[in-house]
């Protein structure tokens, strides 16, 4: 059974901070469109601050997603810091003690991430925001696994269901953050938060099973 | 834009660093960037602590001083305060007995203050909160819990800094906060966008002939946009949910009338001049009535109502001394 490393997890948050900060001006523009415009920049100064705050340690991948949780409630503040803040959190706790994680521990850590932001928000799936994306990515990532998929291809369903998540907000009227002012006009337009929630689950998948196929090498 | 800044990205800081200068009876800085207080709080007393984006001023920072707020947490333009930083807030307030956390309804900052609560937990500092929820145009008034705070939050703080100063417990603080501002209503008209500096671009668009009824804080959609009229129709088309939302004939109410950031105080004043009237006709006594530049929304013109019912509980307080950027009273 293919397991990840939990022992080591400063490559894979540092390819977290990397999409993020690639697509600092993407993100803004997508924010533009029927928001404040500067969720690029807010999201790519915390994750950068905290890729500074972890370069060159050594980290498990339980202390390299605390980290980056604190460093993003520390100096994002708004709504997008204590939500991401407590989706890593969540996923952190979850890992804390765990050496290796198999394709379920795996999807364990995102069911605690997501809870532990549910604990903190009202937001629901519908509301045209990042839980667009990420519900029904982790969904298909645990359907997948419990209908016996190996680990590979349920990384892959995690990446198709956060791809069709965020594709879902592009026609959702918002209901929530500053979007909601443009009610109908929001339409259209893909929620900044979905698509940044996106990419980072899409940029995990890829990096565990980058990590997945070295080990079996 | 035609601005008096420098980096658009540090205006917060900048801003701060001028406030400090200014006013330093008035603000000390604390460990933390973003968190300001007030020297001379007396340590035996419940504090006080407030917090929100920037953007609004005088409100939030305004409203830290004797007989008012006791720290203050200051967010970027329109965006909360981080947790950390309401968490610094309510170790730089009094907290030995506890600590209110006095702020508005929005999603950050019910966020990060329960964040932050948690973590002044783990300190054993106790925090309680109200949360204003004063705009009736926001949400009608079964869905009291979905409605934003507005100008209502000065009224909040006012009463419950001077409950604190004549030394009320955390729960007494808390009680009479929240009865404060559930006393209020407001309501906000718009007349122009706003634009923050590090976007660039004004934040929404109101046509120009136009105006927003019930428009909030930050652009937040109101209840009609309809053409711009004379003064008096605005200050009907104000007056008429406002006096719907609760039942004030026949009792004494305060009246605050703030401007958006732009709208000349002359203007706030002939806005008055009608409200007084119908407030008037209406059987409702003015005890005191208080205009001026109090939230502000950048540089949006426009102005908010706030209507709020007093008692004999209620009074006392909201004449109590007080001495605060923007509010001071013997």
């Amino acid at each position: 059974m293919q397991v990840l490393d939990a022992t080591q997890g400063r490559d894979i948050l540092e390819e977290l901070v990397e999409v993020i900060v690639d697509n600092r001006q993407y993100l803004s523009d997508v924010d533009g469109a029927i928001g404040d415009g500067d969720h690029g920049i807010n999201m790519a100064k915390g994750f950068r601050l905290c890729g500074e705050s972890v370069a060159g340690q050594s980290l498990s991948l339980s202390k390299a997603l605390g980290t980056l949780a604190t460093t993003l409630m520390g100096s994002i503040g708004g709504s997008m810091g204590p939500l991401y803040g407590s989706l890593f959190m969540g996923m952190a706790k979850s890992v804390k003690d765990k050496n290796v994680l198999d394709a379920k521990d795996f999807g364990d850590m995102l069911a605690d991430g997501r809870e532990a932001l549910e604990q903190i928000s009202d937001a629901k799936v519908g509301d045209k925001c990042l839980l667009d994306t990420l519900i029904p990515a982790i969904k298909r990532y645990r359907d997948a696994v419990e209908a016996g998929d190996d680990f590979p291809h349920a990384l892959q369903a995690l990446r198709n269901g956060a791809q069709q998540g965020r594709d879902s907000t592009l026609d959702l009227e918002a209901k929530i953050g500053r979007a909601a002012r443009l009610g109908e006009r929001s339409c259209g337009h893909l929620d900044a938060g979905a698509v940044s929630c996106c990419l980072l689950l899409t940029r995990l998948a890829d990096s565990t099973e980058r990590r997945l196929e070295k080990a079996a090498a | 834009m035609q601005r008096i800044i420098n980096d658009p990205d540090n205006v917060v800081d900048d801003a701060i660093k001028g406030y400090l200068r200014a006013s330093p009876s008035l603000f000390v800085a604390t460990d933390h960037p973003r968190v300001l207080k007030y020297p001379d709080s007396p340590s035996d007393k419940v504090g006080i602590v407030t917090g929100g984006g920037s953007g609004h001023e005088p409100a939030f920072l305004g409203y830290i001083g004797e007989g008012m707020c006791d720290a203050v947490a200051i967010g970027e333009i329109f965006s909360s305060p981080t947790a950390d930083a309401f968490l610094e807030a309510f170790r730089a307030a009094p907290h030995e007995q506890g600590v209110a956390c006095l702020y508005g309804n929005y999603a950050g900052d019910n966020m990060n203050v329960k964040m932050a609560k948690q973590m002044a937990e783990m300190e054993d500092i106790e925090v309680k909160t109200v949360i204003a929820r004063d705009d009736v145009a926001s949400a009608p008034a079964a869905e009291r819990d979905k409605r934003r705070g507005v100008a209502g939050e000065v009224m909040m703080w006012k009463i419950g800094g001077a409950a604190a100063a004549r030394g009320d417990s955390l729960d007494e603080v808390i009680r009479l906060a929240q009865k404060a501002v559930d006393a209020c209503s407001s309501i906000g008209v718009g007349l122009s966008s706003c634009t923050i500096p590090a976007n660039g671009k004004p934040n929404f668009s109101i046509e120009p002939g136009h105006m927003e009824l019930g428009i909030g804080h930050h652009g937040e959609p109101g209840i009609e946009v309809a053409p711009l009229t004379s003064a008096e129709a605005i200050a009907t088309a104000m007056c008429d949910p406002v006096l719907a939302d609760q039942d004030f004939a026949g009792s004494e109410v305060a009246v605050l009338i703030s401007g958006l950031g732009a709208t000349p105080v002359m203007e706030l004043n002939i806005l008055y001049a009608h409200i007084a009237e119908r407030l008037e006709g209406a059987d409702i006594r003015v005890h005191r009535t208080d205009i001026g530049n109090y939230f502000t929304s950048l540089e949006m013109m426009g102005a908010t109502l706030t209507l709020m019912k007093l008692d004999d509980e209620l009074k006392p307080l909201l004449d109590a001394p007080a001495r605060s950027l923007a509010i001071t009273q013997r």
